[in-house]
């Protein structure tokens, strides 16, 4: 069964990156894909837009907030897990 | 080269309706910060901001200059009036000719903007008010001070984001320094508090929900404010030749630019600008007592700003103090030097310290002595007054106690 949330934040991150979809996976980090702190804001829009949530993210605390945003697989938990609260 | 001298100040911001009024809410570290009161407000994620309160433009205004007058053109020209009235100066004749206004602003007619494009997208109206770009227009606020003190000299906006207002000033610092004219009137506004310009500054995650804690471990963001502030500059003989009473010297004014990033500051290009302002004032770092800081509240800010006053001071930054007062009135983006220069005037002149409240926990990035806070009684011969804005345009003006 193919993960629609894995694919789609995929695909977010690999447009920010310019890279292809099978460039990202969920094991890398922002930092090895290219993406900077803009590019780390533009992203969490594009996944709040995609989604219709609401995304915590603190650019001045990125560590604190609730939102991990270590490696795209974190990301896709963290988003599964905002879609599960806000859709609910 | 002339020197040139402040002779008026005047200001409306979250701390209060004047100059004075200002300078006690230094002295005593009052928070202007608090909930915001604007349309649409239960729609924004940041709620807070530095309002300007208590405010009725129906006191101030007449219908028919409300209708010409955005939020900011309205503070300018109530700071304008303040400062003016303090100075003296009536402007007629060669005086009027020369003499000019350089304001700074980021946003211009913000407010207006926001509601007419209310009125058109969300209201589906067809019409607007005829005066709708001449009140929105980045000089609006330069030009009606223009006009309503017969200033007919150079006169025009500086847009630098949130050093627009530092930008300003040196320009007019170096209109008087140069012999170009006596006296220009200069400082910033901004009146971005509206549903449009919050929103638009959420989408940076940059803010804080809850406080503005300059150089303190625990800062979480900035938080916007609103206001003007308005200064008369004067060359030093002209004042003194009047009897003027003199507030404090401008003394230099340094720009640079980082050629970086688009929002991320640089060391270097702070630091250029820090030492550039005290080369063309022709002073030692050694003199230096007091920093007003850009210190906006943001991780990013805070740890580079303290990162360049450690570069260009060596071992004298930790003897000089360097506050932020963005934490009492909050961020007022292209009027924010303006406000700022209120307190290196109460510190050259009064000898008072503005301290950088809501300092909770110290961090290592940030270790030089913000003046934590508690305003400080001290004696200082110079000050400086930081401002770095998006785009990497950096601008510091220094000022020397008479």
């Amino acid at each position: 069964m193919s993960d629609s949330v894995a694919d789609q934040v995929r695909a977010i991150i690999a447009e920010q990156a310019v890279l292809e979809l099978e460039d990202v996976s969920l094991t890398s980090s922002l930092e090895d894909l290219g993406i900077d702190s803009l590019g780390l804001v533009e992203s969490i829009f594009a996944i709040e837009e995609a989604f219709d949530i609401s995304v915590p993210f603190n650019a001045n605390d990125p560590s604190e907030s609730d939102f991990d945003i270590s490696s795209v697989g974190s990301i896709v938990e963290a988003v599964r897990q905002l879609v599960a609260e806000q859709k609910a | 080269m002339h020197r040139v001298v402040i002779t008026g100040q005047g200001t409306i911001n979250a701390l209060g309706k004047s100059a004075a009024e200002t300078q006690e809410a230094f002295r005593e570290g009052r928070c202007g910060i608090g909930p915001l009161e604007i349309r649409d407000v239960e729609r924004l994620s940041i709620q807070i901001g530095g309002q300007v309160k208590g405010y009725d433009p129906n006191a101030e205004f007449n219908r028919q200059q409300i209708a010409l007058y955005d939020r900011y053109t309205q503070f300018s020209l109530l700071a304008a009036r303040e400062a003016i009235a303090q100075s003296g100066l009536v402007f007629s004749g060669d005086l009027s000719a020369e003499a000019g206004v350089v304001l700074g602003t980021a946003g211009g007619g913000m407010n207006t903007q926001d509601e007419n494009y209310r009125a058109v997208y969300e209201e589906g109206k067809n019409r607007v008010h005829p005066f709708v770009v001449p009140k929105l227009m980045n000089n609006a606020a330069a030009s009606h001070v223009s006009m309503q003190y017969n200033l007919k000299g150079p006169s025009f906006t500086v847009a630098t984001a949130c050093a627009s207002s530092n930008h300003a000033m040196g320009q007019a610092f170096q209109l008087v320094r140069s012999g170009a004219s006596r006296v220009m009137i200069t400082g910033g506004s901004e009146s971005m508090l509206c549903f449009g310009g919050v929103k638009a500054w959420e989408g940076l995650r940059v803010m804080s929900k809850d406080a503005c804690r300059p150089f303190s471990a625990n800062r979480n963001g900035m938080v916007q404010g609103e206001g003007a502030a308005i200064f008369v500059f004067e060359e030093y003989e002209h004042a003194k030749g009047r009897g003027a009473d003199i507030l404090a010297e401008v003394i230099g004014f340094a720009m640079t630019s980082d050629a970086g990033d688009i929002v991320m500051p640089s060391k270097q290009g702070a630091a250029r600008a820090i030492a550039g302002a005290m080369r063309d004032a022709r002073i030692d770092p050694k003199d230096v007592g007091y920093i007003n800081a850009h210190g906006t509240g943001t991780a990013a800010n805070d740890k580079t700003e303290c990162a360049a006053v450690a570069d260009v001071f060596g071992a004298h930054a930790d003897k000089l103090m360097m506050s932020s007062t963005k934490s009492m009135h909050g961020h007022v983006i292209g009027g924010t030097g303006a406000i700022e220069a209120l307190a290196c005037v109460m510190a050259l002149h009064d000898g008072v310290i503005a301290p950088t409240i809501n300092y909770d926990e110290p961090d290592p990035e940030c270790a030089l002595d913000v003046v934590p806070n508690t305003a400080r009684e001290a004696k200082i011969d110079v000050a400086l007054s930081n401002a770095f804005a998006f785009g990497g345009l950096n601008a510091v003006l220094a000022f020397r106690a008479i």
